[in-house]
């Protein structure tokens, strides 16, 4: 039996009850939507990319607690940093997003994850994963193939 | 005298016995799949230790008894349904989802043409709009919908419009989602007055309300034994015997031809022309012990027990929670089933049903296969409480206790 708190940490309500960077960004920003067809959740996600770093991110739609922590929480991590450590914080969060517990996986480097490391309890909970994961993998496919640098 | 005692249904339900983190599972998701008495679970292993053959081909004892057990479930089908041909009018097929697209695969492409209308209503489940829209990709039919009023009835205002051009109506019994029970046989005297054939989804309906194909006098209904204490993997594909027989096959292969040679084939007359390979078997034998199950119990008693059940919780969610907790669907019980939609107040359906789980209680969240639905009032997901004719008002109790939590977490 997994403990509801683990899922639903502080932070994690926090960020679904005041959520950073919500809106939209005009164009030329890029955007990129994903969509749950399962549970019928909706993210945009706007970004404004200026000499290889997220000068700027917005975010918009509609979701589940988790969801939409986890889209605030990355909207934060990502804002400022550069292409190539935007691509490094999404690998990091996919590893700690993985069911398998095998001995050969490496240990997610928590520390590196910062506020994103209280979706960590997501993984025991199994069907919420992909309402963490939704706001990730429309930001992959808002980067496209942009040069890290 | 009835044979309805709930407290006996419950005690024959082996699932009901379980725990769920610590609480006695308080199963609230009957309009998703109900749960099977342990009559249904011993017929489908009684099968497999005793009679287990496949049919309609051996000629030695467990064969034939194979054959016979696949059959009982037939003919209790037509027996249920009050079906005017008998079980030569019953079609196995997977589910509800592959009998409808068996009715416009098979049906529609046969009989419908460009331009023919197929009128459906906006508070459809998919499994009822998309194989009609893949019909109309096909060949060029309209789809059209009747519109849901603000008090989640289907807006029959304009019905002589709705009717022009129409060649099918195809309407659910009650909303997987509203619960709203809509008047089958006044839109099927209106279909039948235009020249258009009625069809029925009734996947809800047949499971939770007593039905007579005689007296609705609809013309195709689908529904699916999983719905109605039977087992997952069998559907039920009803239609009139001479539309049956007219109807090209499906699905091609074993045992739905009269003859095959190297020029071509012959479909078999009758149902099975429409059962290609193996069928669900021990399916079939589950589904003919909860058919039974339902007539011990009469259908009567089990709409009767449940309304009054909704009506407990329609009237105790109302005031425990006031506008905290929004009824998606009709607040009276007036044609309304035991399937209650909840918008909760700042709480997203997925939240609200992790948190119950931890209350043992088990709704579901989502669009439930109605996003045309959804999107007419707005919403992007329900929390969904749905009853069966074992669930009690502890269930409710729970569900309140709960629901508490649940707002106090995220409110």
């Amino acid at each position: 039996m997994s403990n509801l708190d683990d899922l639903y940490r502080e932070i994690i309500l926090d960020h679904y009850r005041t959520p950073r960077n919500r809106g939209e960004l005009p164009e030329p920003a890029i955007k990129a939507e994903g969509h749950n067809p399962l549970c019928g959740d909706e993210i945009t996600v706007y970004l404004d990319v200026r000499d290889g770093i997220v000068n700027d991110i917005k975010l918009s739609g509609h979701g589940c607690s988790i969801s939409q922590a986890s889209s605030s929480l990355m909207s934060a991590a990502v804002k400022g940093k550069t292409i190539e450590q935007v691509r490094n914080t999404i690998a990091t969060f996919k590893q700690l997003m993985t069911l398998e517990e095998g001995a050969e996986n490496e240990p997610v480097n928590l520390r590196q994850l910062g506020e994103i490391a209280a979706l960590a309890g997501v993984v025991k909970f199994p069907v919420r994963i992909k309402c963490a994961t939704l706001a990730w993998n429309t930001l992959v496919q808002a980067l496209g193939d942009l040069p890290d640098a | 005298m009835t044979a309805f005692d709930p407290k006996m249904v419950r005690g024959d339900i082996p699932l009901l016995k379980r725990e769920i983190n610590g609480h006695p599972i308080a199963y609230l998701d009957s309009g998703a799949t109900s749960l099977p008495p342990r009559g249904v679970i011993e017929a489908m292993s009684r099968y497999y230790e005793r009679h287990h053959a496949n049919v309609h081909r051996g000629v030695y004892q467990t064969a034939a008894e194979a054959t016979e057990l696949y059959e009982s479930g037939r003919n209790a089908a037509a027996r249920f349904l009050n079906a005017p041909g008998g079980s030569n009018e019953i079609v196995f097929t997977k589910n509800t989802t592959e009998s409808f697209n068996l009715l416009a695969r098979s049906w529609g492409a046969a009989n419908l043409k460009a331009g023919d209308v197929v009128l459906l209503s906006e508070m459809e489940h998919h499994a009822n709009i998309v194989p009609w829209f893949q019909l109309r990709d096909a060949i060029g039919i309209v789809v059209r919908f009747i519109p849901v009023t603000d008090d989640f009835r289907l807006d029959l205002s304009d019905l002589d419009q709705l009717l022009e051009g129409v060649k099918l109506v195809s309407i659910t019994g009650m909303s997987n989602v509203l619960g709203t029970i809509n008047p089958i046989k006044e839109l099927a005297a209106a279909a039948h007055r235009v020249g258009a054939l009625m069809a029925v989804d009734g996947a809800q309906s047949v499971a939770h309300l007593p039905t007579d194909l005689v007296d609705l006098d609809v013309d195709f209904m689908a529904f699916s034994a999983h719905k109605m204490l039977g087992p997952t993997g069998l559907g039920i594909f009803w239609t009139r015997e001479e539309i049956l027989n007219a109807m090209p096959p499906f699905l091609g292969g074993g045992g739905m031809i009269a003859d095959v040679s190297v020029n071509g084939f012959t479909a078999a007359s009758g149902p099975t022309r429409f059962e290609a390979g193996t069928p669900p078997i021990a399916e079939a034998a589950g589904f003919a012990e909860a058919v039974r199950y339902l007539e011990h119990l009469g259908m009567d008693n089990i709409a009767a027990y449940e309304h009054e059940l909704t009506s407990d919780a329609l009237t105790r969610l109302q005031q425990e929670f006031g506008g905290r907790v929004r009824i998606i669907g009709p607040t009276t019980m007036v044609d309304r089933g035991g399937v209650l939609s909840l918008d909760v107040e700042g709480v997203h359906p997925h939240d609200v049903s992790q948190v119950l789980d931890r209350h043992g209680v088990c709704i579901r969240p989502g669009h439930h296969c109605a996003k045309p639905l959804m999107k007419r009032f707005g919403l992007a997901a329900t929390a969904r409480v749905s009853f069966g004719p074992y669930s009690n008002t502890s269930d409710t109790d729970a569900l309140i206790v709960a629901l508490h939590d649940a707002l106090a977490m995220f409110g």
